[in-house]
């Protein structure tokens, strides 16, 4: 075991302490805190009879719609309804339902980030983007409105607090996967610990 | 005042977030989150200084949140009261955090990251700074929400089924105290249509007196159940001891305040009372004498630490209730040495405990011949606590004395409460030192439950842990060193929160 294991509530502990089966747990709720663990997936199939392959179907089929509705909702939020905290939302709800009809055996919904990640990194940039102001001698907080200019699309403007927003909508996408991890994951491992059929 | 300046007093608050956000990231290297954690809130001490310097000179330093100008915009208020608080209470979280970060070394090893205690610890120091800067109720109540629930995390990690239990008393007041709160906040929008301090203070001069009345007690009863104030704190002795050291010696020293704080700034500047405030003066004699007498009953040394932080939150309710000028400094200056000297008191605690392995003040004994560095570390602010003379305690006792007997006939009898909540203080202390310091050494007992955080590693203490210990033993020296420069500041702010006209103009640009 690598010193770096941790376990879900955050505490490096040895093997035999946290977990008390005879047997060593090996799915990936175990080990989500190590990097670069597709957490979704336990490595075996759901029983065939319990599968509804018409949701799965369907799912799959609107996962990339959401998640481009969801980045429209980012965009669009300076002016609009939207923003990006409902945008991370969506975004967070494409996987739910991939996680309802497939279960953590999805590949698609792999995720080979950790989620407390995804969360770090959307806080830091939107503090970032809050400080930053600072360097220009404006209040804190302040936004102002760049005009870019891109080929094709021609002049477009963008708001400096999109960028506050884009981390918003990682942080709020990180704890869509961190209760997905801790509430679906979590009991489904309980109960196959506990022998009871998922 | 330049850019920079008026922009410093959000950097206690994003500082934190950003280094609990890098903390996250940074989840697999546990010494790139030590040292985050500890630049962080060692930046966060350095502008709180420059903050209390700037405000002492040349008046509040206020930000507007993104230039939109109060009271529509938010505002972030550093005034010497809040910058003294700010200034103190970093210095407690950083000591504190260098004995965390020891005992998590000695007790799980070196390599072992953690994904909670670190981002949680940075994340309680944000809403702790928060509380003391913000300008507007809301922004005031978002910070007590960002401080509880990094608390409900901190109280409940590794839990065992006792210390859910405690945890689970502290979560339910807790957010019954935040619904009353949010629906303080929401009554005074409804009768005055701002939620922002400075500009309330002046419109609530239009509410009938009744109305008035109802809306204080009810900031009165939320800031009290936060901060303890007999008869609503019969949570804090329950679930405090039952958390590790270090997260108890945290929450003793800074939530408790951060509400006395909260309490103070609200009853002065928006309903401020021009003599002696009987009602108030009660709740302290109260909440002094029951606290001192609960401390007096305890076999377990951290429900009597709990006890005494409870009877002491009364010292400074006294300097409220008395209502001038020298009042509100001298609860100001007890209140900074508070921070201190209870925090102190937790941590030396947790040391003892890492060496007798119980809390059952019968089971200990001789640790004077055993450990004579720890007798010095307890005795120190033991007598602080106690204001014994040349300390801090007394230093700030004295004057809360003055002022409640210059005050009135009221005052000047709840001044003898005092004298009387003090020395039982001292019996309960001096109990402690008999007990655990004095007799024969007993055995050290063994951990019942290795799991869980509480006495932990009772074999080794690395030195950090005392070096921060002592750390902040030195800080309360030298509230006592510096008394008389400091007690010029705390007279200020205790003028400004009378005058409430300095706070208006820096905030409103004009005092209406």
């Amino acid at each position: 075991m690598s010193p770096l294991h941790s376990t879900p509530d955050g505490e490096g502990t040895d093997p035999p302490r946290s977990v008390p089966t005879s047997e060593p747990d090996t799915t990936p709720f175990e080990s989500w805190d190590r990097p670069r663990t597709a957490w979704l997936l336990p490595g075996r199939c759901r029983t065939p009879r319990r599968r509804t392959l018409l949701l799965e179907a369907t799912s799959r089929a609107l996962f990339p719609t959401i998640l481009v509705f969801s980045i429209y909702l980012l965009l669009v939020g300076h002016y609009g309804p939207g923003g990006g905290f409902s945008a991370g939302l969506v975004a967070g709800l494409a996987f739910v339902l991939r996680y309802l009809a497939g279960g953590s055996t999805d590949p698609g919904a792999v995720i080979t980030i950790r989620p407390p990640v995804l969360m770090g990194v959307g806080l830091t940039i939107s503090v970032l983007t809050a400080l930053t102001p600072m360097l220009f001698g404006a209040p804190v907080l302040a936004t102002a409105k760049l005009t870019v200019r891109v080929p094709l699309l021609g002049d477009l403007g963008v708001v400096t607090s999109l960028f506050l927003d884009v981390g918003v909508y990682l942080l709020i996408i990180g704890v869509v996967l961190d209760l997905l991890r801790a509430l679906g994951s979590g009991i489904e491992r309980d109960m196959r610990a506990a022998g009871e059929p998922i | 005042m330049s850019d920079v300046m008026t922009s410093l007093p959000t950097l206690p608050v994003l500082l934190p977030i950003l280094g609990a956000a890098l903390s996250v990231v940074l989840g697999t290297s546990v010494a790139a989150q030590r040292v985050v954690a500890l630049v962080t809130l060692g930046t966060v001490a350095a502008v709180a200084g420059v903050l209390l310097v700037t405000a002492d000179r040349s008046g509040p330093v206020v930000t507007a949140l993104g230039g939109w100008a109060p009271p529509v915009g938010i505002a972030l208020v550093a005034d010497r009261l809040s910058a003294l608080l700010l200034l103190v209470s970093t210095l407690v979280a950083l000591a504190v955090l260098v004995y965390a970060i020891s005992q998590r070394i000695a007790d799980y090893g070196r390599g072992v990251a953690s994904s909670t205690f670190y981002p949680m610890y940075l994340v309680l120091s944000a809403g702790v700074s928060l509380a003391y800067l913000s300008g507007d109720l809301f922004t005031l109540f978002v910070s007590f929400e960002i401080m509880l629930t990094a608390s409900y995390v901190l109280i409940t990690r590794r839990t065992t089924t006792r210390t859910i239990r405690a945890g689970m008393t502290y979560v339910t007041v807790s957010l019954l105290s935040s619904l009353l709160f949010l629906t303080a906040v929401g009554m005074v929008y409804a009768a005055t249509a701002t939620v922002n301090l400075a500009d309330l203070s002046v419109r609530v001069q239009t509410l009938s007196p009744g109305l008035r009345t109802v809306l204080a007690l009810m900031f009165v009863v939320v800031f009290g159940i936060k901060a303890a104030m007999v008869p609503l704190h019969f949570w804090l002795p329950d679930s405090y001891p039952n958390a590790p050291a270090p997260v108890t010696a945290l929450f003793a020293g800074l939530l408790t305040k951060v509400s006395f704080y909260a309490m103070l700034r609200t009853q002065t500047l928006v309903f401020p009372h021009d003599r002696p405030w009987t009602l108030m003066l009660w709740f302290a004699v109260a909440t002094m004498i029951i606290g001192a007498l609960g401390a007096v009953a305890q076999n377990d040394i951290n429900r009597l630490l709990a006890f005494l932080l409870v009877s002491h939150i009364g010292f400074m309710l006294f300097g409220l209730g008395v209502s001038d000028a020298r009042g509100l400094s001298g609860a100001t200056l007890y209140a900074a040495h508070h921070i201190t000297v209870l925090a102190t008191l937790f941590l030396v605690s947790g040391l003892i405990v890492r060496r007798t392995g119980t809390v059952a003040l019968d089971r200990m004994g001789g640790l004077l011949k055993t450990s004579p560095a720890l007798a010095v570390l307890f005795a120190i602010p033991a007598m602080t606590l106690a204001g014994l003379p040349p300390t801090a305690g007394f230093v700030a006792k004295l004057q809360l004395l003055q002022a409640g007997a210059d005050a009135g006939v009221g005052p000047t009898a709840v001044a003898a409460v005092v004298i009387l909540a003090s020395f039982l203080t001292l019996y309960a202390l001096v109990r402690v030192w008999v007990r655990v310091f004095w007799g024969l050494p007993a055995p050290t007992v063994e951990d019942p439950d290795p799991d869980d955080e509480l006495g932990v590693g009772t074999a080794r203490t690395p030195w950090p842990m005392y070096a921060a210990t002592a750390g902040l033993v030195v800080v309360s020296l030298a509230i006592a060193a510096f008394a008389g420069p400091l007690s010029v500041v705390t007279g200020r702010a205790g003028e400004d929160l009378v005058a409430r006209d300095g706070y208006r103009v820096a905030v409103l640009g004009s005092p209406r």
